[in-house]
């Protein structure tokens, strides 16, 4: 007898789904695709209870369920929102939400440095992303931006807190993946950064997962740091057999020639960590960090980039002009001329040549 | 002729000593614990929604129907944690309470332990009530030292631990799931909602997060009856409710009203404020703690259908946020015709701002911002323009955020917006003298025309 899945209907900006009780509209809304998914800066499906903080997720919930068809009061954090069966929900169809997440744009813009020119993520952030997408062209904020002093992590992991978001994944790669938790949130409200309090170093053999799931350049690589732009290496999939417990030896490496400017965990179409065998494909320091030559890894291909990405920009296929289909059509037989403009026209002399003139030209000049 | 109020939680606030265990007995204290533990638990909980007793902390949520969604599932233990994290500006009603009569508040806490069935009770106090805490401390030691606490209570079977438990000084503590976070011992952040703690609060388990004085009243509501409490006071506003009065007014300190007087005798009659000192007018009012939207005097006594505004949940909300206000948590801050609305809104601002937990975009970055613009404005630095900007930010926190401190950092800049947007434009155009004089009362306690 086989089992029956229950599933229910979920539907996002007039699309409707059928998906597993207790998903998030988040998740619900990722199973559709394209514009329909909210953006997420700090839910990361990876990481046990991230998510409800950064409020870019926001959307309308306009009925409740099939049971309880009351519109929800206010916006609801769709990655920490479960779905219910005949709930209906609005994300860019809803005036509210994009009134909303302009909003939360603008604040998470508001003390970033903006110095995408010099960071690293650039390219790869979601915060440059989601600018483009919902920001405007100007600032409202007329004041001093909040800084931080650069703090090392260690040896590998740069923190440039002045740019950091508060997403707290990091913290919770931290406490979930590795195997003490040394940094966090210090303060509170707009002063709130995170640190390791005396400047500890952060030493963990997955410390370095913190820079995959960082949104934007808070956390950097101190290996790669202003080696290269991203766009200008290439990122091939590439695995090796690794020894340490955890790690699931599948990486991106970022190569320009033979040389690997940086070795990443793979990343899926939502920016998050591939999943392999359903467990998340967190890779070691040793792989991260220590293991930059082509020969330790045995090369799979390329990697997919989505073609909006400015990294996969004129890298793998360049654009082919469509080939004439007129004389294919018609049998062999070359279109046929039926007027030349040119030959017929009055006003300009097809004996008299422009470029031999050295003055802008005159009506005299076509006159015989 | 005055019409004294009916007292229930501060009737014996002057008796001598009544902060000792034995006064307090004397005075016919734990009655209410007898007469509870004699009862069922489910009865107990009846008579608290036949009360009408309606959250004293702020939200006003009505706290039977509060208790009766604690979920009840087998062998998982149940928490009720007292929530005495009193950070709000203007308000100081539960330290008094705590203050001069700690066993009203642990007899509360035992009665609702038991209809809760709550075996371990916790009193979140804010850390800056130090003293305070010591007198619940010496006071739960009296009181388990008389077989109030500790194992089978009074030989009911009922066993019932309770504790202390010191905050460190943060507003954003008061919110209830950061003070569970905070009393589990982690960052005091606010959890996402759902699930609710009658679901998954303390350490995951179902709890129940009462106000002081939420707790305080249900030991006349046992004394006297549901029923009997819900005589007092008018509609949907049952019983007294604790009152602490601020600024410039010649009487301040805690009250106890039956709901039923106007805020205008609230203001100036002598046995409340009596007045405002030194001759000068009222100008705009808080009526119920530094985070509800404030009233103009004209608002502040009338409503916009131009009915008497009364000291009651339904009166001083009526309107909507439009003309009216909230009771809130009961911190009546008045200010007369010298206070300068946007220093008054800036002050605000900047609390909120360094009480923001940082954990949520809107509220992080947008507090600081309308802090900034404020001091700009109050400094004669502002722009027309700014007043604007300082709408659409405060629109575009309110609701989008984690936890109310959102809300209630964006409706004190909403509301004085809203109300008094010729003085903020007057700072504006008259960058010099707005640092030297003040924009005074001009037409705020003018009357409304209301039509017919």
């Amino acid at each position: 007898m086989s089992e029956e899945i229950k599933t229910i209907k979920v539907t996002i900006d007039n699309i409707t789904i059928d998906v597993a009780p207790g998903t998030t509209i988040l998740n619900a809304a990722r199973q559709i695709g394209g514009d329909v998914t909210p953006p997420a800066m700090c839910y990361y499906s990876k990481l046990e209870g991230s998510g409800g903080k950064c409020r870019t997720c926001l959307v309308e919930v306009a009925a409740g369920s099939t049971a309880d068809p009351r519109p929800m009061p206010k916006l609801v954090a769709s990655c920490r929102t479960g779905v219910m069966d005949g709930m209906i929900v609005k994300n860019i169809t809803s005036e509210k939400v994009t009134d909303a997440r302009n909003g939360v744009v603008e604040f998470l813009l508001l003390n970033h440095p903006l110095d995408c020119p010099i960071c690293d993520q650039a390219g790869e952030c979601h915060l440059q992303d989601l600018g483009y997408d919902h920001g405007k062209e100007g600032t409202r904020y007329q004041f001093a931006r909040r800084t931080f002093k650069k703090e090392d992590l260690g040896p590998y992991i740069q923190l440039h807190m002045t740019r950091c978001i508060l997403c707290y994944r990091c913290t919770y790669v931290a406490d979930q993946i590795t195997n003490k938790r040394v940094h966090g949130v210090l303060d509170r409200g707009d002063h709130a950064a995170i640190s390791t309090y005396i400047s500890k170093a952060i030493d963990n053999d997955f410390s370095g997962n913190m820079i995959d799931v960082c949104p934007v350049g808070a956390l950097t690589d101190k290996t790669f740091r202003f080696k290269n732009r991203v766009w200008f290496t290439k990122p091939v999939d590439a695995h090796r057999d690794c020894q340490t417990p955890g790690c699931c030896g599948k990486a991106t490496l970022w190569l320009r020639g033979d040389e690997v400017f940086r070795v990443t965990a793979r990343k899926d179409e939502w920016g998050e960590v591939q999943s392999f065998d359903g467990k998340p494909g967190w890779i070691c320091n040793t792989c991260r960090f220590e293991t930059k030559k082509t020969s330790e890894w045995t090369i799979e291909g390329l990697t997919t980039i989505s073609r909006h990405s400015v990294i996969g920009a004129n890298k793998y296929k360049t654009l082919e002009m469509p080939k004439e289909t007129v004389k294919e059509v018609m049998n062999g037989v070359e279109p046929r001329l039926l007027m030349d403009i040119h030959s017929i026209s009055g006003v300009n002399d097809p004996s008299v040549h422009l470029s031999e003139i050295d003055r802008p030209a005159k009506k005299d000049d076509f006159k015989k | 002729m005055q019409r004294m109020s009916k007292k229930l939680l501060l009737k014996n606030a002057n008796v001598p000593g009544i902060r000792q265990y034995d006064v307090y007995r004397r005075e016919g204290g734990y009655v209410g614990v007898e007469k509870a533990l004699k009862m069922q638990p489910e009865a107990i909980v009846e008579e608290v929604k036949k009360s009408g007793l309606r959250g004293r902390g702020g939200a006003g949520f009505p706290t039977g129907m509060k208790w009766s969604f604690l979920a009840k599932p087998e062998g998982v233990p149940r928490y009720l944690v007292c929530n005495a994290d009193e950070s709000e500006p203007g308000t100081f009603k539960d330290r008094y309470l705590m203050e001069f009569i700690p066993h009203l508040l642990i007899e509360g806490m035992i009665i609702a332990s038991y209809a809760l069935g709550s075996n371990n009770s916790y009193i979140y106090i804010r850390g800056e009530y130090d003293w305070v805490a010591d007198i619940l401390q010496e006071a739960i030691a009296e009181a388990k030292q008389n077989g109030w606490l500790g194992k089978n209570i009074q030989g009911s079977g009922f066993d019932c631990e309770m504790y202390v438990q010191r905050g460190a000084g943060a507003y954003i503590c008061g919110e209830e799931t950061a003070l569970l976070e905070s009393l589990e011992g982690k960052r005091g952040n606010p959890r996402i909602k759902p699930p609710f703690p009658a679901i998954k609060g303390l350490w995951g388990c179902p709890t129940v997060v009462n106000n002081v004085e939420t707790i305080a009243a249900v030991v006349p509501i046992i004394n006297e009856g549901g029923e009997a409490y819900a005589q007092i006071g008018v509609g949907k506003s049952t019983g007294t409710k604790l009152i602490s009065a601020c600024g410039n007014i010649n009487k301040p300190g805690v009250y106890e009203i039956d709901m039923t007087i106007s805020v205008e005798e609230f203001i100036y009659s002598d046995e409340y404020c009596g007045g405002i000192p030194n001759g000068k007018r009222l100008k705009a009012c808080i009526p119920g703690g530094s985070s509800v939207p404030i009233l103009p005097a004209n608002l502040l006594l009338t409503t916009a259908k131009g009915e008497k505004r009364m000291m009651n949940y339904e009166s001083l909300s009526d309107g909507g946020f439009a003309s009216g206000s909230m009771m809130g948590s009961g911190g009546f801050i008045v200010l007369d015709e010298d206070q300068c609305i946007v220093r008054h809104t800036y002050t605000l601002a900047r609390f909120y701002r360094h009480e923001s937990c940082g954990q949520c975009s809107p509220c992080r970055e947008g507090t600081g911002w309308m802090e900034k613009i404020l001091l700009n404005i109050e400094k004669g630095k502002g722009k027309i323009s700014d007043i604007d900007l300082l709408w659409d930010i405060q629109r575009k926190i309110e609701g989008n955020t984690i936890c109310p401190l959102g809300d209630a950092a964006a409706w004190p800049v909403a509301a004085a917006i809203r109300h008094f947007r010729d003085e903020f434009e007057w700072h504006v155009n008259n960058p010099d003298k707005c640092l030297t004089e003040n924009y005074g009362l001009r037409h705020y306690a003018d009357a409304i025309h209301v039509p017919a």
